[in-house]
């Protein structure tokens, strides 16, 4: 349904058309309920750790995920890799502001090694738990997150948001697209100057004004189908053996990753 | 502006997801079961509008508009704004779940704080230049919070980043002065031709009153 937010999830095989046997996907037959607490769990147990030889068999393992999940490598590697200017500024930076035993020099700043170190530290969980999400989550159809989080005891008018906006997401992306090739044909080319700014905020506003007015015909089609303030949500979400295994498997490998880390059984 | 995982410390993020939390309470206690279609479909607006690309320099920002977003939905902005992170985070791999909740309070925070600051006066404003200039203002100061807010969280979880920080702060000026332009643009354009959009979260909740709900 949603074609912008199902781009990352989908399998490597079904760009080119021919579907895998469901079982070289148990990734994707797994409980949703399971995959989100799964990645709760992993995600907290990751920012515990700090060794590094530990970050590295978790970024693995979080790599076998995706793997697993049968994500196009490429496509996934570019997107994990993906960062805001403001964070990758700030992990270059770490180095420089970081006091500690100076390792080398860039135009006579010393660069140190605890700040080198914090920084391979912060992007080695960043990406394996992003990874993680990736495989787990990103594999889900957007409707089916709402009825898990739904049963998870999410409240209801979170999850109602959550499907509306899913539901409409796409759409409105086709609405702005429409407007974008509208102002294209009128000779619109973006450049830095006052008028591309105007156009695009009034792009902005006439967008914002178009989806009040659909959301009051929503409304109105809504209530003629006896619509009162009150959703069903129907879903076929069941806790089988092979989520059994999975929850067994992973609370497992979380209790050996956080036991190494308070052991120090691998060198730093 | 998204803050990627591990690069707070423990404390940074659990005050971040309880004040989430709350703000969360605050703003779905605002938010009728009837004014959910309404609030879904601008939450999405949002999320369209954040993958507009504007060019800037030699490059282009992407829009974050949560000061009009703000203008517009009031409280309600806090969850509608958290939605569209939630599904950035799992779908898009932007910022990470464990910092979810300190990336809500950077976005939605400040279009919280911005629509409760401006929007009598955008909604009371005589003419669409005066309400634009106050949008602007709005815009312009939603996104400086946010990159204010940005860095707090990064300085509270190291403190040898401030000098760097605030050189990032004074590098995002011509971000926040985009933003301005283009929430002041977009406030004219609805003020001239939907004055009624700014209403929508309470206006909705007027023909309620009306109508006695509609059992």
């Amino acid at each position: 349904m949603s074609d912008i937010l199902e781009q990352a999830g989908r399998a490597a095989y079904d760009v080119g058309g021919q579907d895998l046997p469901r079982d070289a996907m148990w990734i994707r037959r797994l409980d949703p309920r399971v995959r989100i607490v799964a990645l709760c769990a992993y995600a907290i147990t990751m920012i515990q750790l700090s060794n590094i030889p530990l970050l590295l068999i978790a970024l693995a393992l979080s790599f076998f995920l995706m793997s697993q999940a049968r994500l196009p490598v490429m496509p996934t590697i570019k997107r994990v890799a993906m960062m805001d200017s403001f964070i990758i500024f700030m992990l270059v930076m770490l180095p420089f502001t970081m006091p500690g035993t100076p390792l080398f020099h860039v135009f006579g700043f010393p660069a140190s090694y605890e700040g080198l170190m914090k920084g391979i530290d912060i992007l080695l969980k960043a990406n394996a738990i992003v990874m993680a999400t990736l495989a787990l989550l990103s594999t889900l159809e957007p409707v089916t997150l709402g009825h898990a989080l739904a049963r998870l005891k999410v409240p209801a008018p979170l999850v109602h948001l959550l499907l509306f906006t899913v539901r409409y997401i796409e759409v409105l992306h086709e609405e702005y697209n429409r407007l974008l090739i509208a102002m294209k044909c009128r000779g619109f080319l973006p450049a830095n100057r006052w008028h591309c700014y105007k156009s695009f905020g009034y792009l902005v506003g006439m967008l914002l004004i178009r989806s009040f007015e659909r959301s009051e015909r929503i409304m109105q089609a809504m209530k003629c189908r006896g619509f009162n303030g009150q959703f069903h949500l129907l879903d076929n979400i069941t806790f089988e053996r092979l989520d059994a295994v999975f929850v067994g498997f992973a609370s497992l490998t979380m209790l050996t990753l956080l036991a190494l880390e308070i052991l120090h059984v691998l060198p730093a | 502006m998204h803050i990627i995982d591990a690069a707070l410390t423990n404390d940074v993020v659990m005050g971040g997801a309880v004040l989430t939390l709350a703000g969360l309470g605050l703003g779905l206690r605002k938010l009728d079961m009837d004014l959910i279609p309404a609030a879904g479909i601008l939450s999405a607006t949002f999320f369209v509008a954040s993958l507009i690309h504007v060019p800037l320099g030699h490059s282009s920002v992407h829009l974050i508009m949560n000061g009009l977003a703000g203008l517009i939905l009031g409280w309600a902005a806090f969850p509608a704004l958290f939605v569209g992170l939630l599904l950035q985070a799992i779908f898009f791999a932007f910022g990470g779940i464990t910092v979810l909740g300190v990336n809500a309070i950077n976005i939605a925070g400040p279009a919280v704080i911005v629509g409760l600051l401006f929007r009598p006066f955008v909604i009371g404003a005589s003419s669409a230049i005066k309400a634009a200039i106050l949008g602007g203002l709005a815009g312009a100061l939603a996104i400086s919070l946010t990159t204010l807010f940005v860095g707090i969280s990064l300085a509270l979880s190291e403190e040898s980043l401030i000098p760097a920080i605030k050189l990032v702060f004074l590098a995002h000026i011509p971000v926040m002065i985009i933003e301005g332009l283009l929430s002041a643009a977009a406030v004219y354009m609805i003020h001239t031709v939907k004055p009624e959009l700014f209403d929508v979260m309470r206006q909705i909740d007027d023909t309620k009153d009306e109508t006695e709900g509609w059992s």
